[in-house]
């Protein structure tokens, strides 16, 4: 199976005083396609530091990762945006939408930065909306939805762009149990879909969802279970 | 991404915060309008004083005579007896490039029609007078060429005199007395206001020249020689010429003093256009001051917008958005800031610029430089004080952005 995240010997090192902490303390780790991976650990074990280098956000201090077989690990600002914004949707603990705006805007807005038309942007948004089953809602504003609305508007903005890697970062922490089932069902969906999913979580049943489960802790990756595996549908 | 999609963010973001955005624009407003109000004001004086000095007739020069020396004693300027009629008309006939040219002798005298009298300047002066000043005779006519050779007894008076010795009646064909001699007034002046200087233009009788010098002043010289160039280029030049035929006529030779001085209203029209544009360029300054506090405004309110909008920014570069991205929507926020802000400036600042002229009675002038000039540079401001804090916004870490609260 093709590997599309090739991370080797990655260290993120922090300066503190004259102290040099270690965020990330040497990570080897390959993710293939179609993988759907959880990520857990305590807090400040490293994890979200690994997201956001896993999520172009940021780059390592040493090491070196392959994204689709391209080195990433020292691409200026604006090829990571550009990176991030062809291959990687991303989906928030805390939805992150700008609330000014539409739903369906709100989907449209990484086709704004992809240079895509206004007219193909609203079709291809209005396509996302739908498939998540909010396309009555496209033209509400965020604050006019619940949770579960919010975070399904998200992962739509995060699939808009047909990115490979979907990268959600605590995404069902903020949802009642009704909405986390929704949302972890898309989830599912999305991997049946074949694409790469990447979630952090601390809640050992949301990371059971997960075909494969890595355990961060100090900055190294100190359990990976199920690596390999394809899980059916739940 | 588009320019268009720029602006229409900043467009969304602008109406976003209404008040915000038009207190901001305010700012650029009062700016604009202050300089476009104040240099209209500026100019409106300069128009004036220009005008009235023009009033005076363009392009004149003055030959007035010198100080009389008898025996190393000089006395005041004016009080030589050389400058002749016969000087006015060699100039006349030797010197090209001239229209019209103009002896006059004056005095103050005592005028009384009836039981009423007034104190006014008599001038004695040629038919051409009329044409080097600008004059316009309301109701009967003007000395003519007959009047001076047969030295008769008329006179043209002005409307101040008129209204003084005559009230509201026409005193056309009536007869005053000059000097208690009987002058018969065959025109009137129509009004020409104060002068630039403050004199009064219109309290004056104009009689013949030689009635003038042999009737009344018993003189054979006379007090000036008005002299109107054809072209303001030539008036070196000319001016030049007749002090060589004078000098020549008067037979001063060598490096001695001239017993003549010929003045030339054009310096003094520089003088006052000087004058008047340093004012119009103080009062711009001081209300440009007004437009760069309000670019100052624009920056403030720019550097709010983007802490508040942290998060909005970090969102934005998480989905891809590029250092030029980001720099774009926020500079073009504060251009867009700066363009209505002075295109409302420029609407206010006329605006006021007319109501100076109807409530104030100031003469103000409004002229596409200023218009122009302060709506570039209120966009200029929006640009310059925008790319601070829009780079500010650029370089944000979009991870440090999103944790943002």
């Amino acid at each position: 199976m093709k590997i599309t995240i090739q991370l080797s010997g990655i260290k993120k090192l922090y300066q503190i005083g004259d102290q040099e902490v270690a965020a990330l303390d040497g990570i080897d780790l390959n993710i293939q396609a179609g993988e759907f991976v959880a990520i857990m650990g305590p807090s400040g074990s490293g994890k979200s530091t690994l997201m956001n280098i896993l999520g172009c956000l940021d780059r390592p201090t040493i090491g070196s990762y392959k994204l689709d077989g391209e080195e990433v690990a020292r691409l200026t600002d604006d090829a990571l945006a550009q990176t991030r914004n062809k291959k990687i949707g991303f989906v928030f603990q805390n939805f992150n939408l700008l609330s000014r705006i539409s739903a369906l805007d709100n989907v449209a807005l990484p086709l704004v930065y992809a240079g895509v038309g206004r007219k193909e942007r609203s079709t291809r948004a209005m396509q996302v909306l739908e498939a998540v089953g909010l396309g009555p809602r496209a033209y509400h504003q965020p604050n006019e939805l619940s949770g579960g609305q919010r975070q399904r508007v998200a992962i739509a903005r995060a699939l808009v762009n047909d990115p490979h890697i979907i990268m959600a970062d605590e995404p069902t922490g903020n949802l009642d149990t009704r909405s986390t089932h929704e949302i972890m069902e898309i989830f599912q969906n999305l991997h049946n879909e074949n694409r790469t999913i990447i979630l952090v979580t601390h809640e050992p049943d949301i990371a059971a969802c997960a075909s494969r489960q890595l355990l961060v802790r100090d900055g190294r990756i100190t359990r990976d279970e199920g690596k390999g595996v394809k899980m059916d549908v739940v | 991404m588009l320019f268009n999609e720029s602006v229409r963010i900043a467009l969304t973001a602008l109406l976003a915060n209404k008040l915000r955005s038009a207190l901001t624009m305010l700012g650029i407003i009062i700016g604009v309008g202050a300089v476009i109000a104040m240099v209209s004001v500026g100019m409106g004086v300069r128009q004036k004083v220009t005008n009235s000095i023009a009033s005076l007739g363009s392009n004149m020069l003055i030959v007035s005579p010198g100080s009389a020396n008898s025996g190393g004693v000089r006395s005041a300027a004016g009080s030589n007896v050389k400058l002749k009629l016969e000087d006015s008309d060699a100039i006349k006939s030797k010197i090209k490039n001239i229209d019209y040219v103009s002896p006059t002798v004056s005095s103050s005298y005592q005028i009384v029609n009836g039981n009423q009298n007034w104190n006014s300047t008599v001038q004695g002066v040629t038919p051409e007078y009329m044409a080097i000043r600008s004059l316009v005779v309301s109701t009967g006519s003007f000395i003519t060429q007959n009047d001076i050779n047969t030295r008769n007894r008329v006179a043209v008076i002005g409307t101040t005199v008129a209204t003084n010795l005559f009230g509201t009646s026409n005193p056309v064909g009536k007869t005053i007395r000059v000097n208690n001699s009987p002058y018969k007034i065959i025109g009137i002046l129509e009004s020409k206001g104060q002068s630039s200087m403050g004199q009064d233009q219109d309290d004056v009788v104009i009689v013949p020249l030689t009635t003038a010098q042999e009737r009344l002043l018993g003189i054979t010289y006379v007090k000036s020689i008005n002299i109107q160039v054809s072209n303001a280029n030539q008036m070196d030049q000319v001016q030049n010429e007749i002090e060589t035929l004078l000098r020549q006529r008067h037979r001063i030779f060598g490096d001695k003093e001239d017993d003549f001085s010929v003045r030339n209203l054009t310096s003094l029209m520089q003088t006052m256009n000087e004058t008047t544009t340093m004012l119009t360029l103080f009062l711009g300054s001081i209300a440009a001051i007004s437009l760069i506090v309000g670019g100052i405004g624009i920056m403030n309110i720019m550097m709010v917008s983007v802490t508040e909008r942290t998060r909005e920014i970090g969102i934005r570069k998480a989905l891809g958005a590029t250092f030029k991205n980001i720099m774009m929507q926020f500079l073009i926020e504060s251009v867009v800031i700066g363009v209505i802000g002075g295109l409302l400036g420029v609407g206010f600042g006329c605006a006021v610029s007319l109501a100076i002229a109807k409530i104030g009675g100031f003469n103000t002038v409004i002229t596409a430089a200023p218009i122009l000039i302060s709506f570039g540079v209120s966009v200029g401001i929006g640009l310059f004080f925008g790319i601070y804090p829009a780079r500010k916004a650029a370089l944000l870490d979009p991870i440090e952005a999103l944790r943002y609260e």
